[in-house]
C-alpha cells in the first residue's frame, strides 16, 4: 500500500515514513509542539481567525468550515466545554485516519491542544471505533509521553492552561461516526443520533458545549498555525483550502493513502497514473465512488476526459461529493447490481433503527436486491427501488438515511444497463449466486 | 448495530447470579471510571463491556448483573447498550474469532471466495463455531483497512492483503 503526497510537500503525511515518528522525541525533532507554543502566545480570536483564513473544511464527511464551527462555541458558558475527536472511521473505503493515528499521534494531540486553548476546553476525548484497539494503545502511550513533558495535564508548559486527554472506544457501529450518535455512545447509550438543533457546539457531550472534529481536521491545525491560515489555504483553492488525504482502494495497482493539494487536476490522472492505473491491464475503469460509499458513484465517462478537479466544488460539479475522500475504484468486471446490493446490506446492517424510513426502507431494499439476485427481478424493480430511496432521502432522522439513498439511487440511475440485465422479464432475470 | 436474530420461541433464562472478578480486574474497571465526570459513570459502559467480554468470553447474564451493580444501573440499561453494538457477542464464540470484512472494496477483491475457502476448510458456515470451540467465522462490515483488501480481523488483530495461501498458513499456525 502506498502512503505518499503528490503535487505538494507532505504535510499530513510528513511523519509517515520517519522511523519512530509516533514518539514524542521524533515529533519534536521534526517541529512538533512548536505550533502549540506559538498558539499559546495568541488570543482565542487570533487562533480562530487563522483557522477561518485557512478555509479548512471538516474532513469527516460533511465538510463544514472548521473555523466557523469553533466560533459557535459560547465563550461565557459556565459549563465545562469539550473537544471530541471523531476517530470512528467506519465509512466504507476510508482508512486515512488510521495511518495518522498509528504514525503521528502527537499531531492529533497538538491539534486538539490548540483547539482547547482557543476555546477554553479542559477535557478532550478521542472516540475510536472499537476495532482500532491497537491504535488506542498507541495513543495512550503518546498521551502519557506528553504528560511527562508537561504538554498534557495541569499548567501546560508552565502556563495556567490545563487540559486532560482520554481515549474512548466504540464497539462496532457505523452510525457512531455521526457526531450526535457518537456523543450518545460516549455517554454509554445506544448510538442513536440526537435532534439538531441544539448543535453540539452549544449542547453536546453531557449537554455541554462540544466541538466534534475528525482526526484529519485536527491534525491540520498545527500546520495552519505554523504557516499561517492564508498560506495554508493557498496550497489549495480559495474555497477548499490546504491539502487533503484520499484513501484509495479497489481495482487499482497502488491502493493507498494519498495527500493531494485541494484542486488537484485531475481525477483521471489520479486514478490511471498516480494510483498505478487499473489493477488488471486488460480491464477498463467502470466506476469510481470518490467519497466513501455514501456518495453518488461516478461512471468512467464522467471521469475520463472530463477534467474533474479534486476538491469540494469540482466533485459536486462532476456529479458526486468529497465525502470522506474514500475512492473505491471499480473495473468493468463488476456488476453494479451486485456492488449496490453489497452496499445496501451495509446500510441495512448499520441503520440504527431509530426512525422508520431508514430502518424499514433499508430492510425492504435488501429484500428487493436479494430477490433480484436470486433471479426474480421484475421490470418495475428499478422504479420501485428509486421510490423507496425517495421515501428515505430527506425523510430520515439523520444523514445515514440520505447516504443509503444516494449510494443506491446513484447506481440505479447511472448504471441502468446493469439493472436492465436483471430486470428483463418478470421473475426471469439474469440470476447469479453470490454474496 | 448488532442484528441479533430474536427467536421468541427460545426460552430466555434469566439468572440473578452475579459474576465475580479478581481484584486486579475490578481495579482495571475502576480505572475506566476516572476518565469521566463523577456523575457520568455510565460513559464507562462500553469499555467495561469489553472487559466483561474478555473475562467471560461473551456478554453473559452474570457479567451484566455485575456491571449493573458496579455502575448502579438497571440490568436492562446494560442490555440496552450491549445489544446495540456488533462487537459484543451475546453468545460464546470460538477461541479465534475470524471476522471477514465483506464490504465493497474487500468484496470486489475476492472476499466471497476467501470466506468460502476458510469455511469449507473449517467445516462451518459463516456465523458458526467449530465443534472443538476453536474457530468462529463471521462476515462483518468495513474494518477501515480497504487499502489492503481483502482483509479480516482475528480478535483485534488485523490480517491484510489476504490470499488463500496466507489464510491457510495462518489458520494452520493457530494453536
Ligand atoms: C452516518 C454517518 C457516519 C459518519 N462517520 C464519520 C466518521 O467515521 N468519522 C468522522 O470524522 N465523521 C463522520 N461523520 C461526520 C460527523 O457527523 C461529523 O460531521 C464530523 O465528525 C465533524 O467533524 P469535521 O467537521 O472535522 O469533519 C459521519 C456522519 C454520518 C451521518
Ligand atoms: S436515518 Fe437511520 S441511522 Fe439515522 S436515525 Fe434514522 S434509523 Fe437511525
Ligand atoms: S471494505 Fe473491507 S476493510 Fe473496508
Amino acid at each position: 500500500m502506498e502512503i505518499k503526497a503528490i503535487g505538494c510537500e507532505p504535510l499530513q503525511l510528513k511523519r509517515m515514513h520517519i522511523e519512530n515518528g509516533h514518539t514524542l522525541d521524533v515529533y519534536r525533532q521534526t517541529g512538533g509542539y512548536e505550533s502549540l507554543k506559538k498558539a499559546m502566545n495568541m488570543t482565542s480570536d487570533q487562533i480562530i481567525d487563522e483557522v477561518k483564513a485557512s478555509a479548512l473544511r471538516g474532513r469527516g464527511g460533511a465538510g463544514f468550515p472548521t473555523g466557523m464551527k469553533w466560533s459557535f462555541v459560547p465563550r461565557d458558558s459556565p459549563k465545562p466545554k469539550y473537544i471530541v475527536c471523531n476517530a470512528d472511521e467506519s465509512e466504507p473505503g476510508t482508512f486515512k485516519d488510521r495511518y495518522l493515528l498509528e504514525r503521528d499521534p502527537h499531531a492529533l494531540i497538538e491539534g486538539m491542544l490548540i483547539g482547547a486553548f482557543a476555546l477554553g476546553v479542559e477535557t478532550c476525548y478521542i472516540y475510536y471505533r472499537g476495532e482500532y484497539k491497537y491504535l488506542i494503545e498507541i495513543m495512550d502511550r503518546a498521551i502519557e509521553e506528553a504528560r511527562q513533558a508537561n504538554l498534557v495535564g495541569k499548567n501546560i508548559l508552565g502556563s495556567d492552561f490545563n487540559c486532560e486527554f482520554y481515549t474512548h472506544t466504540g464497539a462496532g457501529a457505523y452510525i457512531c461516526g455521526e457526531e450526535t450518535a457518537l456523543l450518545s455512545s460516549l455517554e454509554g447509550f445506544r448510538g442513536h443520533p440526537r435532534m439538531k438543533p441544539p448543535f453540539p457546539a452549544v449542547e453536546g457531550l453531557y449537554a455541554c458545549p462540544t466541538v466534534v472534529n475528525n482526526v484529519e481536521t485536527l491534525t491540520s491545525v498545527p500546520q495552519i498555525i505554523e504557516m499561517g491560515g492564508k498560506e495554508w489555504q493557498e496550497l489549495g483553492t480559495e474555497k477548499s483550502g490546504g491539502t487533503k488525504l484520499w484513501s484509495v482502494s479497489g481495482h487499482v495497482k497502488k491502493p493507498g493513502v494519498y495527500e493531494l493539494p485541494m484542486g488537484y487536476h485531475d481525477m483521471e490522472k489520479f486514478i490511471l497514473e498516480d494510483c498505478g492505473g487499473m489493477l488488471r491491464d486488460d480491464k477498463k475503469l467502470k466506476a469510481c465512488i470518490p467519497g466513501g460509499s455514501s456518495v453518488y458513484a461516478m461512471r468512467a465517462d464522467q471521469i475520463i476526459g472530463k477534467n474533474v478537479t479534486l476538491d469540494y466544488e469540482g466533485l459536486v460539479e462532476a456529479g458526486s461529493m468529497v465525502g470522506s475522500g474514500g475512492f473505491i475504484v471499480i473495473d468493468e468486471t463488476v456488476d453494479m447490481v451486485d456492488s449496490t446490493k453489497n452496499l445496501t446490506e451495509f446500510y441495512k446492517h448499520e441503520s440504527c433503527g431509530w426512525c422508520t424510513p431508514c430502518r424499514e426502507g433499508t430492510d425492504w431494499l435488501v429484500k428487493i436486491f436479494d430477490r433480484i439476485w436470486a433471479g426474480g427481478g421484475r421490470p418495475e424493480d428499478a422504479q420501485l427501488i428509486l421510490d423507496l430511496c425517495d421515501n428515505i432521502e430527506g425523510k430520515s432522522f439523520c444523514p445515514l438515511g440520505d447516504a443509503a439513498a444516494w449510494a443506491i439511487q446513484g447506481a440505479v440511475k447511472r448504471f441502468p444497463e446493469d439493472f436492465k440485465k436483471h430486470l428483463l422479464q418478470n421473475g426471469n432475470g439474469a440470476g447469479t449466486s453470490g454474496s | 448495530m448488532a442484528t441479533v436474530a430474536t427467536d421468541y420461541t427460545n426460552k430466555v433464562k434469566v439468572t440473578d447470579e452475579v459474576a465475580e472478578f479478581p481484584e486486579s480486574v475490578v481495579e482495571e474497571m475502576r480505572s475506566h471510571l476516572t476518565k469521566y465526570p463523577k456523575d457520568r459513570s455510565r460513559s464507562a459502559l462500553i469499555p467495561l463491556l469489553f472487559v466483561i467480554q474478555r473475562e467471560r468470553g461473551y456478554i453473559d447474564n452474570p457479567g451484566v448483573n455485575f456491571l449493573a451493580q458496579f455502575l448502579n444501573l438497571e440490568v436492562t440499561d446494560i442490555w440496552e447498550t450491549a445489544t446495540f453494538y456488533s462487537m459484543f457477542n451475546m453468545h460464546p464464540v470460538g477461541k479465534y474469532h475470524i471476522q471477514m470484512c465483506k464490504t465493497l472494496s474487500c468484496k470486489i477483491l475476492g472476499e466471497p471466495e476467501l470466506t468460502d475457502h476458510i469455511c469449507s476448510k473449517l467445516g462451518i458456515k459463516p456465523g458458526e463455531t467449530t465443534k472443538d470451540g476453536k474457530f468462529t467465522v463471521t462476515r462483518v462490515e468495513c474494518l477501515g483497512s480497504c487499502g489492503t483488501a481483502p482483509m479480516m480481523q482475528i480478535g483485534f488483530e488485523y490480517h491484510e492483503n489476504l490470499t488463500k495461501e496466507k489464510l491457510d498458513d495462518l489458520i494452520d499456525s493457530l494453536e
